[in-house]
Order: structure tokens, then C-alpha cells, then sequence
């Protein structure tokens, strides 16, 4: 079902300098779905993950955003390969690593790392943070110059941890410190790439500031390259210089910041940003389009033919229906902004003469004069 | 064990206009650690038609204000202390007979998460049937017709057959729904939503917030609106309460808060907040430390060992005396009005670009 419209060289062209780091071309993860009784066969499958082409540059931060049930966790699990793809290929270095074996990852897992959401969960609570953030080395064999210890100190450190909290548990730290002593966890090994999924929402609104300036300077100054999962879309655009939008298992839109968050051309990407509830701080704030879908995303056992937000989209024809729209740079697009839809919208987010109100009951309680 | 004894302290004003009144609320709960003073000193009110958004960080105390003026603490170790007035009503002392009377008629909540909220054994329609019935007094007859005409409004498609459904056949934002159809159904005058959205997706919110918009308009009911998300409250809210360890710390009209904030917990809250619109270079400026622990709040202004603006006060009076908050617009903090407005200029403004 995948025409292979894309040309996956445009994606990087306006990180041109930057050399390619990963690169994911279709990449597909289907989770089987077994019924039956008494032989349990094969029903159907979850298309978590359908054909996604994606890159980051050497040093590059990358958004990837999306509500849940889009497939971008599934997305970073299978760039970190803690699942294996059903079709695909992730490359990695110029090295093809979309079903490489345990002992052929073994030399690349020490460079692509992961940050996890939930702080309380991905530290084990009988293992001192000492212990915790030596045990990516111990398992690579890696021996830093003056120890393994010295070099988690010099971690925590760097963290803004305090070093003499090496022989704490856990349970000791809070939210904001726990996932700290994740990320300390994802440097021990010095990684090239580092994806984060979703390394802020289970903090606090003051916390996540103090998290998300750590990842950050991580990011530039050891020059890591981030692959950031997450649902916030004031935090990605922060974050990352490049966005890609998910929706049911597809990316729909991808480009720099700018493009995604000033000039989107995928009515998605419009209903996602309009629907971000913002702090009006000035007394006259710039009005922005209110676009109001109707109903929730679909099921992605039995997604929708041809393009998969056609059942909530306004702007939908028969030829949604039938033809899957290529990511492709469309007119007017700028250099590296790819977006996959027939009838586009324009490339601005201020306020429309009418509001898009698709939700049933809205529009009953709105009535026809507020539109 | 409720307990009521007046005690000191600031009041607010209880017009005739305001439907509920809470005044010097105190909460305690008793843990093995200690007790908990999980409400300190909470005074507010809400008028009907009028949506008061109370905003905070986890711990703050509240959910827990909400849960006592609905009266669903656990009173085996709960303390209450202070009055909470519904339409002329006294509740700390109310018999559960009476708040039986006023929850899901008078008062009614909507919780955070409608798959634990909802009961998993009867249907959407019998449980939003229930309280109309107990309430109204309603045959199963009228009651289900009405569970209908609420699932319609709130835009469930095919109420006729989903009405028979059971809650794990909705999808999040249609079990939000019933559960705003069943906080509805009696015509509440006060209608108190915890974290109503946090669990939805972005665009799902977006379509919840605009109906209890829309409905609060139709109904006229006064709403509290409980979250710990500034972007959620300023769209939703006309007045604004800002939460810190267990006390209020700033009050004002929404607009007022946000854009002219006077205490420092809001100003780290505004300039620790990623934005649509705001500036990417302008790097995020986080609140320092962390929460404080509720079993041993800080002495003074609980805010002092994360403000930076501790220095500005003489002498040690910010980790000595406890910072009133005033009536109307105010905000619980010893700088002075002069200091707050070129403080909030000079160097906080800047990095809200």
C-alpha cells in the first residue's frame, strides 16, 4: 500500500551540513492481533507503525510528536531496537541494523541510548544510583581513565546532582532528580544518540523547565543528537529543530520548527496546533484559528483506507479515500518540509473568517450564528 | 471526626452573589509519617455562572479542597477546620444524609480519569440515569430517556443504542462525556472538575473544554476548575487561585494573574512554561528545588527556599512570618505592591517574550 514517493534525501537537505546519523526508510511495526478458539490464529494486527521514513542528523534534535496511540514510542523502540520491525530499514551510521542480531547491535546499543517517561519505573529500587548509572559500562566493558566511579561521579555531576549521592536508592530522589539519574544513565556510555520518549510529562510544570534545560545543554554541548518523543507540542518546539507530526501510525508532516509550528500544511498539523490551550499573557492576544475535530482518533487495527485522517478531516474527498497521500514537498513548502496530503491547507495559523467546528454537540450548542 | 472551630485569620467576603464560600479552610490527615497539612488557611469563593480555575503543582492541596467540599474525605483521619458555605449552607458540619442530598444534585464533580470514575458493571446510561432518579425521584422510564437526551448533548453519536453500552465500549473522550452528562443531568448549580482533560489527547481537550464552555453557558452553573495547566486555565476561567503547598498565594481575575502576576510562585510558574508563541531562544527558567513536603511545610512563607526574591525582603520575614493574602486581587508575598510591579518588570517580563 506504500507508494515510494519520497525521496528521503529532501528530508535532510536543510540540515545539509549535518551528516546523517540514522535513517529510517518505511519503516513498519504490525502487532498480531491472536483469537479463535481452540486453534488461536492470526485476526489481524495493531498497525502501530506504517511506513515511516525519518532522519537525524549527527548532533541534529529531532521532534517527533503525535497523540497517543500515534506510534512514536513505537517509533523510538524500534530505532532503539527493543522491538523488531515487521518491515523496513533502520540505518544507522551507514550500517543496516533493521534485524541485525543481539551480538551484531552489541557495538551500536552503547551509542543510541534511551531516556524512559516514567522516572519512578525505570530505575530499579533495589540498586543504588551508583550502581545504576555504572551498570551501561560494566555490561560494555567500558574502563573510563581513573575508574568507573570516578566517571559516574563526574555524571552526577553534570546532571546537577550532588557526587556524594553515588550509594542512594532511588526511592530517595524525586521525580525531577530520578529522571536525572536517567539521563545520567544515558550519557555513561558517551551515545551518539539519545531518544528520549516522553522524558518530561511525568513532571511537574517547574520541574520539567529544570529537565528539559538539562537535556538541552546535553544536547549542545556534548553535541548528542536527540530524537524527542513527546505529546507537548510548546516542549518539542522548544526542543527540536525539526518536527515530525504522527498521526495513526504515519508521519504527515515533517520540517523545521518554523515550518511545522508557523506554516503547517497538513489540516492535522492545524487542528493540533489550534488546539493547544495557550496562556494569553498580553491583553491583546494574536487570535488564532480554533479548528474543533469531532470524535476520537481511530482504532489502528482497521485504520482508514488512503489517507488515515480523512474520517476527521474537513477537507476530505473521494481521492483521500482511495490513494494513501506521498510525504512529499508540496508547492510553496520550504526546502525540507514534506507533507502528506492532497488538498493542503495554507501556510498560516492566524485566525480563519469561520471557525472549523466539526464536533456534533459543539456545533449544536454554538449554533449557526457563532458558526 | 469533623470538627469546626472559628479560628482567625483572613475571610473573604461572603456576598450575597457568591454560591460557594470557602473561608479559612483547614485540612489535616493524619499518615504514619505525621499529619498532613495537606489545606492551610484556604479562603475563596465562586458565584454562579463564573468559573473560579484553581491552579497548582501535584501536592498543592487542590483536589483535596474539592474532595472536602463534597465531602468525601475519609473522616476516620481526616481533620476539617473552617467553614465552606453552599448557597447559605454550612457543610464541615453537615450530616452525610444531607451532603448525600446536595452530591450529584446541587454539586457535582467530574473526575480526572472516567475509566476508574465510571463503574466498569453498569451501563453509561443506567449510572447516569442513577442520581436523576435518586434525586428527581424519576421512573427508570423518564431517567432513561433523559440519559439519552444528556448523551445527545454532549455529543455522543447514536445515543439510542450507546446509551446501553458499557463504559470500556467509549473511547477517552466519549467516556469524558458521559461522565459530563452524568455530573449534568440533575442541573447542578456547582459543578467542580479535577484535572477534567489531563488524561485526554490535545485535540480531545480542546472539544471537552469548549462543551463545558458551552454548557456552563446553557446551564448557568458555577465551575471550578481544578488543573496544573496554565494554557488550560486561561482559556477556561474567569478568576484564577494560585496554589502552593497547601495555600493560596495569588488571587485575581484570570486576565489580572496571568498578565500582571505579583507573586514570585507565579512568576517561575509563567517563566518555567514552554509556549506556543513564545521566543525559542529565550531559554526556560526553572523554579529551583523542588515541592516542599506537606508533613513539614516550610515555617514562613512556604515559597521562601525556592524564591528568589528572598533578599529583597528585610530582615528573616520570609522564613518567619507567614505572608497574609488580601482580599480581592492580592498575592500572599512580603514584597511590597512598588516592588512586585518592578520586579514582575524589570526582570521577569523579559523572559516571557
Amino acid at each position: 500500500m506504500s507508494d515510494k514517493l519520497t525521496l528521503p534525501a529532501q528530508q535532510g537537505s536543510s540540515t545539509a551540513s549535518a551528516e546523517t546519523l540514522l535513517k529510517v526508510e518505511g519503516l513498519t511495526k504490525h502487532f498480531p492481533i491472536y483469537g479463535g478458539f481452540p486453534i488461536k490464529r492470526r485476526v489481524g494486527a495493531v498497525q502501530a507503525v506504517d511506513d515511516v521514513d525519518l532522519t537525524v542528523g549527527a548532533g541534529e534534535s529531532v521532534g517527533l510528536v503525535g497523540e497517543s496511540g500515534c506510534g512514536k514510542s513505537t517509533t523510538g523502540r524500534l530505532i532503539t531496537r527493543l522491538l523488531e520491525p515487521t518491515a523496513g530499514k533502520i540505518e544507522y551510521a551507514g550500517q543496516d541494523i533493521s534485524h541485525a542480531s543481539r551480538r551484531q547491535l552489541a557495538s551500536v546499543r552503547s551509542e543510541i541510548q534511551m531516556i524512559f517517561q516514567d522516572p519512578y519505573s525505570s530505575l530499579n529500587p533495589r540498586q543504588t544510583v551508583g550502581t545504576i548509572i555504572k551498570s551501561p559500562m560494566e555490561v560494555n566493558g567500558i574502563n573510563p581513565a581513573g575508574g568507573r566511579d570516578k566517571r559516574v561521579r563526574e555524571l552526577l555531576e553534570l546532571v546537577g546532582l550532588n557526587p556524594e549521592h553515588f550509594n542512594r536508592f532511588p526511592h530517595e530522589f524525586s521525580g525531577g532528580q530520578r529522571q536525572r539519574i536517567g539521563v545520567a544513565r544515558a550519557l555513561a556510555l558517551n551515545p551518539k544518540l539519545i531518544v528520549a520518549d516522553e522524558p518530561v510529562s511525568a513532571l511537574d510544570v517547574s520541574i520539567q523547565a529544570q529537565v528539559v534545560n538539562l537535556l538541552q545543554k546535553v544536547q549542545q554541548e556534548l553535541g548528542i543528537a536527540f530524537l524527542f518523543i513527546a505529546h507537548d507540542l510548546a516542549v518539542v518546539r522548544h526542543f527540536s529543530k525539526r518536527v515530525a507530526v504522527m498521526y495513526l501510525g504515519r508521519v504527515v508532516e515533517v520540517g523545521d520548527r518554523d515550518s511545522i509550528y508557523a506554516r503547517p500544511r497538513h489540516p492535522y498539523t492545524h487542528a493540533l496546533l489550534s488546539a493547544v490551550p495557550e496562556v494569553s499573557m498580553v491583553d491583546e492576544p494574536e487570535e488564532r484559528e480554533r479548528i474543533r475535530l469531532a470524535g476520537d482518533v481511530p482504532s489502528p487495527i482497521m485504520p482508514p483506507s488512503g489517507c488515515r485522517f480523512r474520517t476527521r478531516c474537513w477537507k476530505a474527498q473521494d481521492k483521500c479515500a482511495s490513494e494513501v497521500p506521498p510525504l512529499v514537498r508540496i508547492d510553496g513548502n520550504r526546502d525540507g518540509h514534506l507533507t502528506a496530503c492532497h488538498f493542503p491547507e495554507e501556510p498560516t495559523i492566524a485566525a480563519r473568517e469561520e471557525d472549523i467546528v466539526l464536533d456534533p454537540a459543539l456545533a449544536a450548542l454554538e449554533g449557526p450564528d457563532k458558526g | 471526626m469533623s470538627t469546626l472551630t472559628k479560628t482567625e485569620g483572613e475571610t473573604a467576603p461572603t456576598g450575597p452573589e457568591s454560591f460557594l464560600s470557602v473561608s479559612d479552610l483547614r485540612v489535616r490527615f493524619s499518615t504514619e509519617d505525621g499529619i498532613v497539612k495537606a489545606v492551610d488557611g484556604l479562603s475563596f469563593d465562586v458565584a454562579r455562572g463564573r468559573t473560579l480555575g484553581i491552579v497548582g503543582e501535584s501536592g498543592s492541596g487542590k483536589s483535596v479542597t474539592n474532595l472536602t467540599v463534597l465531602g468525601l474525605h475519609n473522616p476516620k483521619n481526616t481533620t476539617v477546620e473552617g467553614e465552606i458555605v453552599l448557597d447559605g449552607k454550612e457543610l464541615v458540619t453537615a450530616t452525610e444524609k444531607e451532603m448525600e442530598k446536595l452530591r450529584g444534585n446541587k454539586v457535582a464533580m467530574i473526575f480526572q480519569d472516567p475509566l476508574t470514575a465510571l463503574s466498569p458493571y453498569y451501563t453509561v446510561g443506567r449510572q447516569i440515569a442513577e442520581p436523576f432518579m435518586k434525586h428527581t425521584g424519576a421512573s427508570k422510564k423518564e431517567a432513561r430517556a433523559r440519559a439519552i437526551e444528556m448523551l445527545t448533548k454532549v455529543g455522543i453519536p447514536q445515543p439510542k443504542s450507546r446509551v446501553d453500552d458499557y463504559p470500556h465500549q467509549f473511547s477517552g473522550g466519549m467516556r469524558q462525556r458521559a461522565m459530563i452528562a452524568m455530573a449534568l443531568v440533575c442541573d447542578p448549580d456547582l459543578l467542580i472538575a479535577d484535572e477534567p482533560t489531563t488524561a485526554l489527547d490535545v485535540t480531545v481537550q480542546a472539544q471537552i473544554l469548549d462543551l463545558l464552555k458551552d454548557l456552563q453557558q446553557e446551564f448557568g452553573s458555577a465551575i471550578v476548575f481544578i488543573t496544573h495547566d496554565l494554557g488550560v486555565i486561561s482559556e477556561m476561567a474567569d478568576d484564577l487561585l494560585v496554589m502552593y503547598a497547601g495555600r493560596a498565594v495569588e488571587r485575581g481575575s484570570t486576565a489580572e494573574v496571568l498578565r500582571r502576576p505579583r507573586h514570585p510562585y507565579t512568576w517561575g510558574l509563567l517563566s518555567s512554561m514552554p509556549r506556543l508563541g513564545g521566543s525559542i531562544d529565550q531559554a526556560l527558567t526553572p523554579i529551583p528545588g523542588t515541592p516542599p513536603s506537606l508533613l513539614n511545610p516550610p515555617s514562613g512563607c512556604p515559597f521562601h527556599p525556592r524564591c528568589a526574591f528572598t533578599g529583597e525582603v528585610p530582615g528573616d520575614r520570609c522564613s518567619t512570618e507567614r505572608p497574609p493574602l488580601g482580599e480581592g486581587r492580592a498575592a500572599a508575598c512580603h514584597l511590597t505592591a512598588e516592588q512586585k510591579q518592578t520586579f514582575f518588570i524589570d526582570k521577569i517580563q523579559p523572559r516571557l517574550r
